[in-house]
């Protein structure tokens, strides 16, 4: 396995997984969260014993593929100015990723972060002594502030001082399901190779998976409105409670270095840039742009591939369908199946071997505990306390949290089934089993959920494709001629993909229900949230919607992306505030066509 | 007709010519007419094997001519019954037309070497002997519908002279080389008139004789023609005091199949629409013979100075290049040779006769790399060349040499120099010897603005290594580049590119997809297509995007005008 387990908090379970984490035992017991972070600060690098580093690194190089991953990222170091691409999924990313280069000798990063964390003293400037600086979240007019920032991150690439490192996401992924990437960092710094004041980059994709986040709740309550609390070292401080529950394993996983001189071959031609001089900024062309939005969607598409995936992931996405709980043997045997068609869609799964089924389970359920109950052989969500005097709002919001929370680990593994579970949407939603016809719904889902997946826009034919593969290849649907025929047995595989969507299908539809019923004339784009998470909050308490994750700010922001960039919505600028402009029969025939209950026409599309 | 007897028919310059390793394995350089000949170079054979991973056990001696392997002579009757009648001498000789069939691309020395040949040659040479001759055979050429292809010092490195394969016609070539009188001089306005075929190192030594000098010096003046010199743009080393040829030049008569085109004065300047003279300059022989120039004469200089400087890397030397650019006060000639090329230069020392000379050697290079601490592995030189009166020359040096200090630049003396500029005539045979021993190796030009010299040299020298290893070139090649003119906006970078091909099935392709790798490189790094080589048939398919398509459109529509039967149908440049 390519994954480097490099920390892990006494779990029993992982000790014996194979020789390489054996090696890392003694470290693990010597080592906490809180030696991570003091030893990744360079200031204190003087206070190690060298030996220790050497110790461990001797011994983890041990393992012939860590050796090997290892030099070919130090290779690409010195060669190729580098830009290192994580996932973001928690604070813990910037630690990590700085303590694993300093351990293995490698040039630290420095890294884009966001303007919050300098907020936080002691710990703001731990992070800016290890290369950290700071970018505010947002500076759109100000030309100045990204003149010299861009400027300053082209000067780092350039000279080669030091691999450049952010996140493509942007931001902390509250939902544990990959960003739609943000491609302004990523067109910086490959305009210095656009130009030729460098001869190539390499951008190297990094999957940081954690087995359980520390700010799982956080998030879920973050969704949920509950106000997001400034980063603060106090607020860290008492979060140390925190980690003395146990966290499982981490796994970070170094891509292939991708070189953008190969990337960019016969795709963007460089000459464009000869007749301005290079340090006048300008707006990249149409085609560099396209070739920076595909990059950046490729780049993702390869950290998630590589995330490890736990037993839990399997399970937390059964559970969600059964919301209602099952027997632990039921629970056991579909967490069974689902790893055998996670397995042949090409999930990076983490499954113990040698390992009886049932203790994996359990055990995945113990580290869990804080979301799942184990009562009389059924498994079940943890409900909140039920304490005597709670409102049914409160109910209804220990119940959500609770669900998004189960829902963020479902999430880690939508990317290797979205595409057959957009196509077996696509199959029961078609009028007809005939090709082009499913394809045809098929394209109509990615446009609309292009925001809350990463769909590579203008790839939808070649993910058709591969969709189409998977399913046949699990023997789940035949084609045959012009049709797309679903076979006996492949009838629960499409049921639990339809289930795996049927969330956001429903929460897409709430969110035009709204605007077709609720929203007056004058909605601004801040009352937005609010009032779509209110409006869902009635129906769930009338009994009219089962669905949870509707309360989800991120599917909330994400439907509202969808439906302007449809057209169906479009915002109107009045005086110093922006109001949303809903066309009704647009937003009408969406929600038909989401439901199924209109057929993808042409024509909609067209008017779209 | 002697020319062709004493030239190599397979290789660079004269035959008496030419570097060898002898019985004892070292390198010499044969004959008496350079400097370096006859001496032994004693540490060449080092750098030849360590550069190139070669041996020089291994030794690949060419064949020699085999006529019959020649494509017959496709001889138009008619035309050579008219011809015949004027009394211009011709000839359809195997070896007249396999001389004339090339110029000295890699791939047709390469073809020459292995016995191979070409696919088309000239059916015919003609040695017109005046302007008039010239327009008589034009005349005749477009009666009887055959191609002529003019001929001047066969030197083209863009594959120019290669006769077009799907060329039905007969092909003429046309020799211009008995064409090679200075018909008058104006000492009053300091020009002179000169017939085209002319060679270089001829009309400087003829007007030598009488004080006076053109000041045009290409780096293959020995062979190239004033013909040829107008038909590409070339570049001569010294063009900071003379000037490049369209600098130089202040008349062109030219023969086309139209009829004759000249101007009918000898101002200095005409604003009289655009300048005809630009169609003919850099047209490479696709719109007519130029037969007669009026050109700028010089006295000569009365004092001349070479000089070097040391630089501690590339960096320091471009920004010492780009100051005396700006200064406006670069010497006749400055260049910039990359630390590959100083060694290269190095290892082409002779053997020094006394132990003195070897000590102050020592000294120097002691000074240089343990004294200043320079790298002797990053360290680059630059060499200059002064001309004028002497005072002005020594106040000039002066100049010069303060600019450099101020780049961390050490003066090195004016030995170095002047090895600098004898390595430049030297240089072509030694592609010769690398052919004797598996190696291969070109050269390419590009003119590029200040700011992206340094970008330019950089990615370009990477791009080769890479290119080379995909290809499964075996040891690194050889990357090597020089900066070799300085301009208000910019520079001329000249690079080497060499390669050990032993292991490879076919090295001229995997040589030519290195270069066109190299020069996709170069347009991508805000270089130009070529500074002063030209396009020729080596680099046509990137006119279009180098000037466009109504840019490329104008030449066609004055080429449909000029030449609408494409008697002169070479087809270079478009």
């Amino acid at each position: 396995m390519a994954s480097t387990t490099l920390y892990s908090q006494r779990d029993p379970m992982l000790k014996k997984r194979d020789d390489f984490e054996d090696i890392l035992e003694e470290r693990r017991n010597s080592s906490d969260l809180k030696y991570a972070v003091r030893c990744y600060a360079p200031v204190l690098y003087k206070g190690l014993t060298p030996c220790k580093a050497n110790m461990l690194k001797s011994m983890v190089l041990q393992s012939d593929h860590l050796r090997y991953v290892i030099n070919q990222l130090q290779q690409a170091i010195q060669e190729h100015p580098v830009v290192l691409l994580p996932s973001h999924r928690s604070y813990m990313d910037f630690l990590l990723m700085s303590y694993i280069l300093y351990t293995y000798d490698l040039a630290l990063p420095v890294i884009a972060a966001g303007m919050d964390f300098m907020g936080m003293k002691f710990i703001g400037e731990m992070l800016r002594m290890s290369g950290a600086f700071f970018i505010r979240r947002s500076f759109g007019g100000d030309k100045l502030y990204w003149a010299v920032f861009s400027e300053y991150v082209k000067t780092m690439l350039r000279n080669g001082f030091a691999p450049i490192e952010f996140f493509l996401e942007g931001t902390r992924s509250r939902t544990c399901k990959s960003l739609t990437p943000k491609i302004g960092l990523l067109n910086i710094v490959m305009e210095p190779f656009f130009k030729g004041e460098v001869f190539d980059v390499h951008l190297v994709p990094i999957s940081i998976s954690y087995e359980r986040i520390l700010e799982e709740s956080l998030y879920a309550r973050e969704l949920l409105g509950v106000p997001k609390p400034k980063e603060s070292t106090s607020g860290l401080l008492k979060a140390r409670r925190i980690l003395s529950e146990n966290y499982g394993s981490i796994h970070v996983y170094f891509g292939q270095p991708v070189s953008i001189r190969s990337l960019a071959q016969d795709k963007v031609n460089r000459c464009k840039y000869n007749l301005v001089p290079r340090h006048i900024p300008r707006k990249p062309t149409k085609e560099t742009q396209s070739f920076v939005t595909d990059t950046a969607y490729r780049i993702v598409r390869l950290q998630e591939d590589s995330m490890v995936l736990k037993p839990w992931v399997l399970m937390a996405s059964i559970l969600l369908q059964n919301l209602e709980g099952l027997e632990l043997s039921l629970l056991t045997e579909q967490t069974l199946w689902l790893r055998g068609l996670a397995q042949s869609c090409g999930a990076f799964l983490d499954w113990p071997d040698h390992t009886p089924s049932a203790k994996v389970v359990s055990s995945s359920l113990a580290l869990h505990r804080g979301l799942v109950c184990v009562s009389g052989g059924r498994v079940s969500l943890v409900l909140g306390e039920p304490q005597g005097l709670v409102t049914p709002e409160e109910a209804l919001f220990n119940r959500a949290v609770s669900v998004l929370s189960c829902a963020s680990y479902r999430n880690q593994i939508l990317h290797v089934f979205i595409r057959p579970a957009i196509l077996a949407v696509a199959i029961h939603n078609a009028a007809s089993s005939k090709k082009d016809e499913v394809f045809n719904c098929f394209s109509f889902l990615c446009k609309m959920f292009s925001d809350e997946f990463i769909l590579c826009p203008g790839d939808t034919v070649q993910d058709f494709e591969e969709a189409c593969y998977l399913l046949v290849k699990s023997g789940s649907v035949q084609t045959l001629q012009q049709n797309i025929v679903v076979t006996d047995r492949g009838q629960s595989t499409l049921s639990f993909l339809n289930g795996l969507l049927e969330s956001f299908l429903q929460g897409y539809q709430v969110v035009c229900q709204y605007f077709c019923e609720e929203a007056c004339d004058s909605l601004t784009e801040k009352q937005y949230i609010p009032a779509v998470r209110s409006f869902a909050v009635k129906l769930i308490l009338a009994g009219n919607l089962r669905c949870y994750e509707v309360l989800s700010s991120d599917m909330q922001k994400n439907a509202l992306a969808a439906l302007l960039r449809l057209g169906a919505v479009s915002k109107v600028k009045v005086a110093d505030q922006v109001t949303l402009k809903v066309n009704k029969l647009a937003v009408n025939s969406l929600e038909d066509t989401l439901g199924g209950r209109l057929p993808t026409q042409k024509a909609v599309l067209a008017r779209l | 007709l002697t020319w062709q007897e004493i030239m190599k028919w397979n290789g660079w310059g004269y035959s008496d010519s030419k570097f060898l390793f002898n019985k004892k394995g070292q390198a010499e350089f044969t004959g008496k007419r350079y400097r370096l000949s006859g001496m032994i170079l004693p540490s060449l054979q080092d750098w030849f094997e360590n550069t190139f991973g070669a041996s020089v056990k291994q030794h690949k001696s060419p064949p020699s001519l085999n006529a019959g392997a020649l494509p017959p002579a496709n001889l138009n009757e008619a035309f050579l019954q008219d011809l015949t009648a004027t009394g211009i001498p011709f000839s359809h000789e195997a070896d007249d037309r396999v001389f004339r069939a090339h110029g000295h691309c890699l791939h047709e020395i390469f073809a020459l070497r292995e016995g191979r040949g070409f696919q088309r040659v000239p059916d015919m040479v003609t040695w017109p002997n005046c302007h008039n001759d010239v327009v008589k055979i034009v005349e005749l050429a477009c009666k009887h519908n055959v191609c002529v292809i003019p001929y001047g010092g066969g030197t083209s490195v863009t594959g120019a002279l290669e006769c077009p394969p799907e060329e039905m016609r007969c092909i003429v070539s046309l020799d211009t080389s008995q064409m090679n009188r200075i018909l008058w001089i104006d000492e009053k306005n300091l020009v002179a008139r000169i017939e085209a075929g002319i060679i270089g190192q001829d009309l400087e030594r003829l007007l030598n004789e009488g004080g006076y000098c053109t000041g045009h010096e290409p780096d293959s003046m020995e062979f190239s023609s004033l013909g040829g010199w107008v038909a590409t743009r070339a570049s001569g080393m010294k063009k900071n005091v003379y000037g490049n040829i369209e600098d130089l030049v202040v008349h062109i008569k030219v023969v086309t199949p139209r009829g004759v085109m000249e101007k009918s004065c000898q101002g200095p300047r005409m604003s009289t629409g655009p300048d005809v003279h630009h169609f003919i300059l850099g047209s490479e022989g696709t719109l007519g013979v130029v037969t007669e120039v009026t050109m700028k004469i010089r006295p000569i200089p009365e004092y001349r100075k070479y000089g070097s400087v040391v630089f501690p890397n590339f960096e320091a030397g471009v920004a010492c290049l780009r100051e005396v650019a700006k200064q406006r006060c670069a010497p006749a000639s400055i260049r910039l040779m990359d630390n590959e090329q100083f060694q290269f230069g190095h290892a082409l020392k002779p053997q020094v006769s006394s132990i003195f000379t070897s000590f102050v050697e020592g000294l120097k290079k002691f000074y240089i790399t343990k004294f200043k601490g320079f790298d002797p592995h990053q360290l680059c030189v630059a060499t200059l060349l002064f001309e004028g009166d002497r005072e002005r020359v020594l106040q000039h040096e002066k100049q010069v040499y303060d600019i450099a200090a101020k780049f961390g630049g050490l003066a090195a003396g004016e030995d170095n120099g002047q090895r600098g500029y004898i390595l430049t005539f030297v240089i072509a045979y030694l592609r010769d010897l690398g052919l004797d021993y598996y190696v291969v190796a070109e050269s390419f030009e590009t003119s590029v603005p200040w700011d992206r010299v340094l970008d330019l040299c950089r990615n370009v020298k990477e791009r080769i290594i890479r290119e080379c290893k995909e290809r499964g070139v075996q040891f690194q090649p050889l990357t090597s580049c020089r900066v070799t003119q300085t301009y208000d906006a910019g520079a001329c970078v000249y690079f080497y590119f060499a390669f050990n091909y032993r292991g490879l099935a076919d090295p001229v392709h995997t040589y030519e997809q290195v270069e066109h790798a190299a020069r996709d490189e170069i347009l991508a790094n805000g270089g130009s297509l070529s500074h002063h080589h030209g396009v020729g048939k080596l680099r046509k398919e990137w006119m279009k995007e180098s000037i466009s398509d109504v840019g490329l459109g104008m030449l066609r529509s004055v080429k449909e005008y000029v030449d609408p039967d494409n008697i002169f149908g070479n087809r270079n440049l478009l």
